[in-house]
Formats: C-alpha cells, sequence, structure tokens
C-alpha cells in the first residue's frame, strides 16, 4: 500500500536561490513527525512547496500523495484531497467573518452539503473544545488578532476540516503556555489511525504535548538525522551545532 | 437538494440585459427640441407653472457648456440627438400586478420585484422608460398619511406640496444634467412622511430601462417632516444594447427637525448606459441623512451624493461602493456642505476596478465660516485587482471655520498572493478566493443592506468577477 505522503529527492528553489537539495521523508497514516532544524534550514519551504505555493519552484524530485504525484497541482485542489497546512504567518482577510469563511472553506473541501447542513452545531464543538468564546465567529478572519488567536484559529480550521495529512508550521511559536496546551489539544484530537501529521519546530517544546514517533532533522535543504521521540530532548540541550560537525565528518 | 456550485454561472445579458419588444402607447420623436419639452408637459397636462419650470430649466440646458472636468472623453461622446426623452409604455400606472401589461409585468417578476413586495416592502413603485407602470402602498402606511406616489402622480394629487419643494434642494441651474432632468423629467417618485411617522418597512422603486437609445429621466422628491423616519430604496437595470442609452436623474431629499432619511441605491446598469444623476439632500436641526449608494454597471457612473447640513446638530453618512470592470469608469464620491454648528459627517468609499476598469473617488467636503464644532471623517478604499486597471481620487476640502475635527483616509489596495494562497489552502479556488475577498472589501457596504439586497449585491459582485456583465 502506497504512503500517505512520500516525498522523494525533492530540490526546491526560491527566486531562482536553491533551498531543499534532496528532501526524502515518508509519512504514514496514524504518525506524527516531527521536523525540527534551525533558521534557515528550508522548515517553512518545504511546507509551503507541499501546499502547492507558486513562489516556490520544485526543480527535481517528486511529491506523492497515497501514491499519485502532486508535485504540479494546484493548492486548492491538494486541499480538498485532505492536505492542510497551519500557517506559520496566517493572512487576515478583512470584512470576512469567521464563520463565513469556515463554511465556505468546509463546503470546498467536503464538496457536500452534509458537513455544511451541520455546521453550526459542529463549529460550537470544535470552538468549545479550544476554549474559544462564540463572538470569535463573528470577527473578521485574522483582522486585528493576536499571535495567539491567529493559531488558535489556524487550529479550529484544522479541527473542523479533519484533514489526513496535517502539516504545522511553527504552530506552537509565540504562544504562551495556555495557548500551547490548547492548540496541542486541537493537535491530539485530530491525530488517530486515519491522519498523518507533520509538526515543524524549532523548538521541542510542543513536543511535551503532542508526542511525535518520528524527529528529522533539516539542516542546509537535507534531512540529515532522523530518530525517534528522545531526540528532540537531545536537540534541546545539545542544539544543532553538533550535527553539523557530524555532517561535515559525513561530507569528509 | 442538489449542490449549488460556489459561484453561479448566470450572467447579466440572461439576467437583466433581455429586452421586450417595444409596444409603447407613445414615443416622441428622437432628439431633444422646445416643442418636445412643451409635449411632454402636454401629454401629463402639467399646470403652467410646471410648463414654466420646464422650459426654463431647457434654456439653462442650452446654455450650459458640458462639464469640463471628470471624463470629458466620455462625456463629449453623447449624442443627444439620437437620444428618445420620452417614453410612455401604458395607459395608467396599476395597482394590481394583473392589470400590467404581460410583456412589463413578466419582465418585473423575472426582476423578482413583486416577490420583494410581498415579503419585505411597504411599498413599490416600478418604473418601465419614462413611466410608472405599478404602484402600491402598504395601507397602514396610508392610514398614517404617509404619501408615496410616482413623481407624476404626486404632481397631480398634492401640486402645492410639490411645488413648495420641487428644485429646492437641486435647482436647474446646478449642472448640466440637472437642467436637462428638470426640462424633461417623467416619472421617478414622491415621498412625504408626516410628522413622527415611522415607517419600518423599506419603500422601493425600480427603474428599469426597455427600448434602445432610451432616455431615463426620472425625479425623485422625498420629505421627512419632522422626528418622521424612512427607507427608501431604488434598482435599477437596463437591457443590453450596442447604442447608448442615458440615465440622468435628480433627486431631492429633505430632513426636516430630527428625521431620518435612509436612501439606498443598488445600481446594476447595462454596459451601454451612461448613469449621470444628481443627488442632493438637506438636513435641518438633528436631523440624519443616510446615503447607501452602490454602483456597478454603466459605460460611465458619475453620481456624487451630498448632503447640506443646514441645522444645528444634523449628521450625515455617506457609504459608496462601486465596480469598475472592462470599458467602465465609475466616477463617484460624496460632498458634505456644512452650513450648520455642531454638524458632522462620515464619507466611506470603497471601489474595485478589474479589467482595465477604472474607478474615481470625488468628494467635496465644504465648511462654511458659521458652522463651528464640526466633525468629519472621509475615508477612501480603492481595490486595484489586476495591473491594468486604474484608481484615482479627487478630495477637495474649503475649510472656512475654527473648531473643525478633520479626519481623511485613503488607501489602495492589491490582492496579495500570499492572501489568495491562505484560501487555495483552505480549498478555495483562485476565483473563488478573489470573490471572498472582494466581498469582504465591501462588508462595510452590505452590512448596510437589508439581508435581501446584501444576498443580490454579493451575487452581482460574484457575475462582475466573472466578467460576464454585458
Amino acid at each position: 500500500m502506497a504512503s500517505l505522503l512520500e516525498i522523494q529527492d525533492l530540490h526546491v528553489d526560491v527566486d531562482g536561490k536553491p533551498i531543499l537539495k534532496g528532501v526524502n521523508l515518508r509519512v504514514e497514516k496514524g504518525e506524527i513527525h516531527a521536523l525540527m532544524g534551525p533558521n534557515g534550514s528550508g522548515k517553512s519551504t518545504l511546507s509551503n512547496v507541499l501546499m502547492g505555493h507558486p513562489k516556490y519552484t520544485v526543480t527535481k524530485g517528486r511529491i506523492l500523495y497515497n501514491g499519485e504525484d502532486i508535485t504540479a497541482e494546484k493548492t486548492h485542489l491538494r486541499a480538498r484531497r485532505g492536505i492542510f497546512l497551519a500557517f506559520q504567518y496566517p493572512m487576515a482577510i478583512p470584512g470576512v467573518t469567521v464563520a463565513n469563511f469556515l463554511r465556505t472553506s468546509l463546503k470546498a473541501v467536503r464538496g457536500d452539503e452534509g458537513a455544511v447542513k451541520t455546521f453550526r452545531k459542529t463549529l460550537r464543538e470544535k470552538m468549545a473544545l479550544l476554549e474559544m468564546p462564540e463572538t470569535f465567529a463573528t470577527r473578521y478572519v485574522n483582522d486585528g488578532f493576536s499571535g495567539g488567536e491567529k493559531k488558535r484559529l489556524e487550529t479550529l480550521q484544522m479541527a473542523l476540516l479533519e484533514p489526513t495529512l496535517a502539516v504545522l508550521d511553527e504552530t506552537d511559536s509565540g504562544l504562551d503556555i495556555d495557548a500551547l496546551r490548547i492548540v496541542s489539544t486541537g493537535i491530539n484530537k485530530i491525530a488517530g489511525p486515519n491522519t498523518g501529521i507533520l509538526v515543524i519546530t524549532h523548538y521541542q517544546r510542543i513536543l511535551s504535548y503532542v508526542k511525535p514517533h518520528f524527529v528529522h532533522v533539516l539542516m542546509s535543504g537535507q534531512i540529515v538525522h532522523s530518530g525517534g521521540a528522545e531526540m528532540a530532548q537531545e536537540l534541546e540541550k545539545k542544539g544543532y551545532d553538533w550535527l553539523k560537525e557530524e555532517e561535515k565528518a559525513v561530507a569528509a | 437538494m442538489t449542490t449549488k456550485p460556489l459561484i453561479d454561472k448566470d450572467d447579466y445579458q440572461t439576467k437583466y440585459g433581455f429586452h421586450d419588444p417595444e409596444k409603447y402607447l407613445f414615443k416622441a420623436d428622437k432628439g431633444l427640441t422646445r416643442d418636445v419639452v412643451i409635449d411632454i408637459s402636454k401629454r401629463k397636462s402639467e399646470p403652467q407653472w410646471m410648463l414654466d419650470f420646464r422650459l426654463k430649466a431647457y434654456d439653462i440646458y442650452l446654455s450650459k457648456p458640458m462639464p469640463t472636468w471628470g471624463n470629458t472623453q466620455l462625456l463629449n461622446a453623447i449624442n443627444f440627438d439620437d437620444i428618445y426623452y420620452y417614453l410612455k409604455p401604458s395607459k395608467n400606472t396599476a395597482d394590481n400586478w394583473d392589470q400590467v401589461p404581460t410583456d412589463i409585468k413578466n419582465t418585473f417578476t423575472k426582476l423578482g420585484i413583486p416577490q420583494a413586495e410581498q415579503k419585505f416592502l411597504a411599498g413599490v413603485t416600478a418604473q418601465y422608460d419614462s413611466e410608472a407602470v405599478y404602484h402600491q402602498i402598504n395601507k397602514e402606511l396610508e392610514k398614517q398619511g404617509v404619501i408615496f406616489l410616482d413623481m407624476d402622480a404626486g404632481l397631480r394629487e398634492f401640486p402645492d406640496l410639490v411645488r413648495e419643494y420641487f428644485g429646492t434642494v437641486i435647482p436647474a441651474m446646478d449642472n448640466k444634467f440637472a437642467a436637462l432632468n428638470s426640462a424633461v423629467w417623467s416619472g421617478g417618485s414622491f415621498v412625504y412622511v408626516p410628522k413622527n411617522a415611522k415607517v419600518a418597512l423599506p419603500l422601493q422603486a425600480y427603474f428599469r430601462i426597455n427600448a434602445e437609445k432610451a432616455g431615463q429621466f426620472e425625479r425623485t422628491l422625498i420629505i421627512a417632516d419632522e422626528g418622521s423616519s424612512v427607507h427608501y430604496i431604488e434598482g435599477c437595470t437596463a437591457p443590453t444594447w450596442s447604442a447608448d442609452a442615458l440615465h440622468s436623474a435628480v433627486v431631492e431629499l429633505i430632513a426636516k427637525k430630527s428625521a431620518h432619511i435612509r436612501y439606498t441605491t443598488i445600481q446594476n446598469w447595462a454596459n451601454n448606459v451612461y448613469n449621470l444623476v444628481t443627488k442632493r439632500a438637506v438636513a435641518h436641526e438633528d436631523a440624519f441623512v443616510e446615503w447607501v449608494d452602490g454602483n456597478l454597471g454603466s459605460k460611465i457612473t458619475m453620481k456624487f451624493p451630498g448632503v447640506v447640513l443646514a441645522g444645528r446638530g444634523a449628521r450625515a453618512e455617506i457609504l459608496s461602493c462601486a465596480f469598475a470592470g472592462k470599458g467602465q469608469h465609475q466616477d463617484t464620491g460624496a460632498k458634505l456642505v456644512f452650513a450648520a454648528p455642531n454638524t458632522s459627517g462620515t464619507i466611506v468609499s470603497k471601489s474595485i476596478s478589474k479589467d482595465g476598469g477604472r474607478a474615481s473617488y470625488r468628494g467635496l467636503v465644504k465648511v462654511y465660516p458659521n458652522a463651528t464644532d464640526v466633525k468629519v471623517n472621509v475615508r477612501c478604499d480603492a481595490l486595484l485587482l489586476d495591473e491594468k486597471s486604474r484608481s484615482d481620487t479627487y478630495p477637495t476640502m474649503e475649510i472656512n471655520s475654527e473648531r473643525v475635527n478633520i479626519g481623511h483616509e485613503a488607501s489602495v489596495y492589491k490582492i496579495g498572493e500570499e492572501q489568495l494562497f491562505y484560501l487555495q489552502s483552505r480549498g478555495l479556488s483562485e476565483s473563488e478566493a478573489t470573490t471572498m475577498i472582494v466581498n469582504g472589501f465591501f462588508e462595510a457596504f452590505t452590512k448596510e443592506l437589508p439581508l435581501e439586497y446584501a444576498v443580490e449585491l454579493n451575487r452581482l459582485i460574484q457575475l462582475e468577477m466573472e466578467g460576464a456583465v454585458g
């Protein structure tokens, strides 16, 4: 059976500059993966390219989703396949209420009226889970939101759309401990035997709430190290420099 | 239940751009002469003073040059000799849709007017080219003494009231098109709301142009007496003809002490219509006037609804939105004239330009020396959907008073790649994502509309976004 997500030798340019230089990664259903790495290692590039951002050019390699090549597929079609990206910097859409945005998105992704019919009820439940006041639904999408509110809205969208692959790009950055707990609750809620999760993060902090099965380290556009959950703590203690040394040693 | 696509695949042609065969009771000769003016007045059996008013206006029209500002290229392309100035569609104004000639009735049914009347309106006038073909008002309102008639009937039934106010807010001298309207006006609405009467549901007028090369010159006069309130809504459409049509209305509002008038327009003209309209209100002491003005379609629209704040404590809010598509110029804006102390006003203008369309904001804020402690806030936002399109602002401020608090903000937006990507990552196609951003941009406007109209406006914007209009 094909993997949920399989990234094969992925090379990606941004504005003609190579950022990813041969990434290989497999995520199966039911697995939680953490992708860690220092600033500038290409973490956000990977998340954007998984979602099909037009600014990023794949120069080599493929992205397979359930065995199908989606490397050139348009963003909205990937979303309709069940891929979800929680943004590091979600955009404001002034004048569009959270409720309207979520309803439209749910309809687009699910393509059926059923999900829309029970929308109000589902929304209330998910908002309660994430400890969000009901008035939140009437505010404009990310317009004047605090950093924590933006991340909660990303989590709410994920909870509502129930993706089969969720990619979380630095969802933990800038969150206080309460917000981190709530966001983690949302992630753990969608985790399950049919879902794959890829948590992209700079710090291991979130990983004490969301337990990964695998941890990968991305450096200079390549995954240089993969291991189990214990690796996150090691990285926290020792930083990334020792991996750089190791990388050099291997290269030599 | 069938699944509706996020975007309907209707177009202007099917929904609004159709026309009926021309079966007019009377059609004046093409072009404008003194005889045409006299003939219109005679056919309407008007009092002498109105004929005099028309003829004087005709002379003013002839003597005034075309405006030398704005889109002079388009304005000078109007062929005034190639327009029919008066087209009478039926014998009477009916108060029952079954008495309206079948073709015309079907047209209004297709436009949804009788249906809307039943659901949420207190009164309706339906005008077809030069005359109202249907008119009805809620009996309760009539009992309260509310007058809602087409302008011709208003002049027949309440000549003194009409004479007292007609042309007092916008004299024929005001501009060339106001003079033209004053000479050949036909139809429009006459509304009088007595002291302290509150009209809870909106009154609506619908203006439909049908004939090719038609000129529509409706004239509306609304008087809200002390302490009263009224909401009036107008909608407009026309067939897609290849030859140009001219719509040149004059709308005068008078809000007496502590009265409240809200005037909402959603016009959706075909792309061959020149829309050159003068709208102005006078707000007396503690009165409140709102213009909610939505402009879609037309070849060129020049419309700057104004409020003269003539009494202490008067307030005004002007909310204007415009969508300029391919080959269109929306030259819209607002005027606030402060002529009394402790007055305040707000202008919010939202425009979108697409496919080479041009949207201009043109605004005037004038404060007279005796108007102290004035507050005014102007905000204009423009959204450009592509590189070919254009937006410009022409704000004028003439402040001749002390203690004036003025805020002015203007901004131009483009839809960002990141915004689109964000929405696309949530399953919306590029056009669905763009439409959502556009609807959000207009939200400040649509939220002021009754629900049914807000839904309709969002649908019209979708049509415009597909570029299927006209």
